[in-house]
């Protein structure tokens, strides 16, 4: 069995009410996917936030490869380099070209020759489709471009682990895929991934493992055929089917309208 | 026959008396806006500092030069700090201080807004890619900064040129206190007023206006 590369141990986080993790235990092994779900507000966002430092735990204990990281304050950007994290938002440097996003970590953070660096970065826009793009300035790329872009910009500094934080909620519905197919690639070529969405065909083809979480602990893990269609609990059901609709009854006689504000 | 005003600005060196002028203006101005500049930028990062009494500080400092007229700050310092201090300042020096007091506030409170503005998002991602503080502020925050303070700078920067001109009310023999010299010894003359401050007018446009093509330049280029 494969090396575990995070561990999640009982933490707990809260900002000022009540707590948001209340307890939160999981381990990922290397090379697994694993796919957090559940309603908005149950903390998905603070859980991944919490693991690469963005945000202090109140107890528990976080690990990386064995080694503890989490209540760090000085060397925090030592450990950030081996978690690589994209962001819902389009998070480029907006000053800098693509190819100057690609490089800043790499030839900043860990010090490795700029000449190889772009080498690789061209590889890996290759890889995405957008290798004309390099020169680009962020602003002149769509939505779906900007988040591969992010995706390799995280790549880049070959982390231990990459956190997924709803990459494709800003975007138009027609970029979704184009997106998610980089993932399920990257997927494919052996990346440990934690990842949070809210597209749940994209979680059920990429995921090794779900976690369904809801107010801030995790109340069901399964493999994504046994909670996508026999869920365990209640809770999950409910929240699944709410990416269900309800089929119109009576079609018969209804004239379809060609009324766009409808 | 009488000569036309304008005449009177190439007699002897009159025109060359408007440009030394001129320069003291400058000269103040460029010094002003480069201590402003330094200061301003240590003065916009207490601002932003978590502790309070840099904050309190800077608070207060900024509220002294919103409200206190310019030339009053300069009566203190020229006047005020000789007779309380025992100091004797000269004009420029007097003038520098002032103006430097003045922008430094200025300056420090739009490089202040300029941080503010930069969403977290950016901080964040660019921690996320394992950078230290030190380079997330070279690399990503101050570049951004930089754009967007530049044309708010520039425009700060004009501002301080024109009012650089309260300086002759402090024996500072800048370019309007040259053309009054000139318009006195011309006295007879009565339309050497209008076309003495007609020049000076178009000395302080052509010195402003590049300034001002240059932040509007900027402002396109980097939106
Ligand atoms: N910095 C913060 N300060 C205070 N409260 C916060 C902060 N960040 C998150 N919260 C609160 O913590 C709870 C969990 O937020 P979080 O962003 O982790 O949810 P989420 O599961 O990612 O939701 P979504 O699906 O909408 O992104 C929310 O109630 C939120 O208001
Ligand atoms: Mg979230």
């Amino acid at each position: 069995m494969s090396e575990t590369i995070l561990e999640v141990r009982d933490i707990h986080k809260s900002f000022d009410g009540p707590g948001v993790l209340r307890g939160v235990s999981l381990e990922i092994r290397e090379g697994e996917v694993v796919v957090i779900v559940g309603p908005s507000g149950c903390g998905k966002s603070t859980l991944l936030r919490c693991i690469n430092g963005l945000e202090t735990i109140d107890s528990g204990e976080i690990r990386l490869r064995g080694e503890v990281i989490s209540g760090r304050t000085r060397d925090l950007h030592l450990v950030r380099q081996k978690i690589g994290m994209v962001f819902q938002s389009y998070d480029l440097f907006p000053h800098m070209k693509v190819m100057d996003n690609l490089q800043l970590g790499p030839v900043r953070a860990l010090g490795r020759p700029k000449a190889e660096v772009e080498r690789e970065a061209l590889e890996m826009l290759e890889r995405v489709g957008l290798r004309d793009k390099a020169q680009a300035l962020p602003r002149t790329l769509s939505g779906g471009q900007k988040q591969r872009v992010a995706l390799v910009r995280a790549m880049m500094m070959h982390p231990e682990i990459l956190l997924l934080d709803e990459i494709t909620a800003a975007l138009d519905p027609e970029m979704v895929s184009e997106v998610l197919n980089v993932v399920i690639d990257l997927a494919s070529g052996g990346m440990t991934m934690a990842i949070v969405t809210h597209e749940m065909r994209f979680a059920e083809a990429v995921a090794d493992r779900v976690l369904f979480l809801e107010e801030g602990v995790i109340l069901e893990e399964g493999s994504p055929e046994q909670f996508f269609h026999e869920p365990k609990t209640e809770r999950a059901r409910r929240f699944l089917q709410s990416f269900t609709y309800a089929a119109r009854r009576n079609r018969d006689g209804i004239q379809p309208k060609n009324n766009p504000g409808d | 026959m009488q000569d036309l005003g304008i005449s009177i600005l190439f007699k002897g060196v009159n025109f060359q008396r408007l440009l030394m002028g001129l320069w003291v203006t400058l000269r103040l101005a460029l010094i002003t806006i480069g201590l402003s500049g330094v200061f301003g930028l240590v003065f916009g990062l207490l601002m932003l500092s978590k502790r309070k009494i840099p904050k309190i500080f800077c608070r207060c400092w900024l509220e002294i030069v919103r409200f206190m007229p310019q030339l009053v700050l300069l009566y203190i310092v020229y006047f005020g700090f000789a007779r309380l201090f025992g100091w004797d300042l000269d004009g420029e020096t007097s003038a520098v201080i002032v103006f430097t007091f003045w922008g430094t506030a200025e300056m420090g409170d739009l490089i202040r807004g300029a941080l503010t503005s930069i969403p977290r998002h950016q901080t964040e991602s660019a921690a996320a890619l394992g950078l230290t503080k030190g380079r997330i502020y070279l690399h990503v925050l101050i570049p951004q900064t930089v754009r967007r303070l530049l044309p708010q700078a520039i425009n700060l920067s004009t501002r301080i040129i024109k009012t650089t001109a309260l300086v002759k009310m402090i024996n500072v023999t800048e370019v309007l206190k040259v053309g009054q010299q000139i318009i006195g010894q011309f006295y007879r003359q009565p339309d050497a007023a209008f076309w003495v401050y007609f020049v000076i007018f178009l000395l302080y446009f052509l010195v402003c206006w590049p300034f001002s093509l240059l932040a509007r330049h900027l402002e396109s280029h980097w939106a």
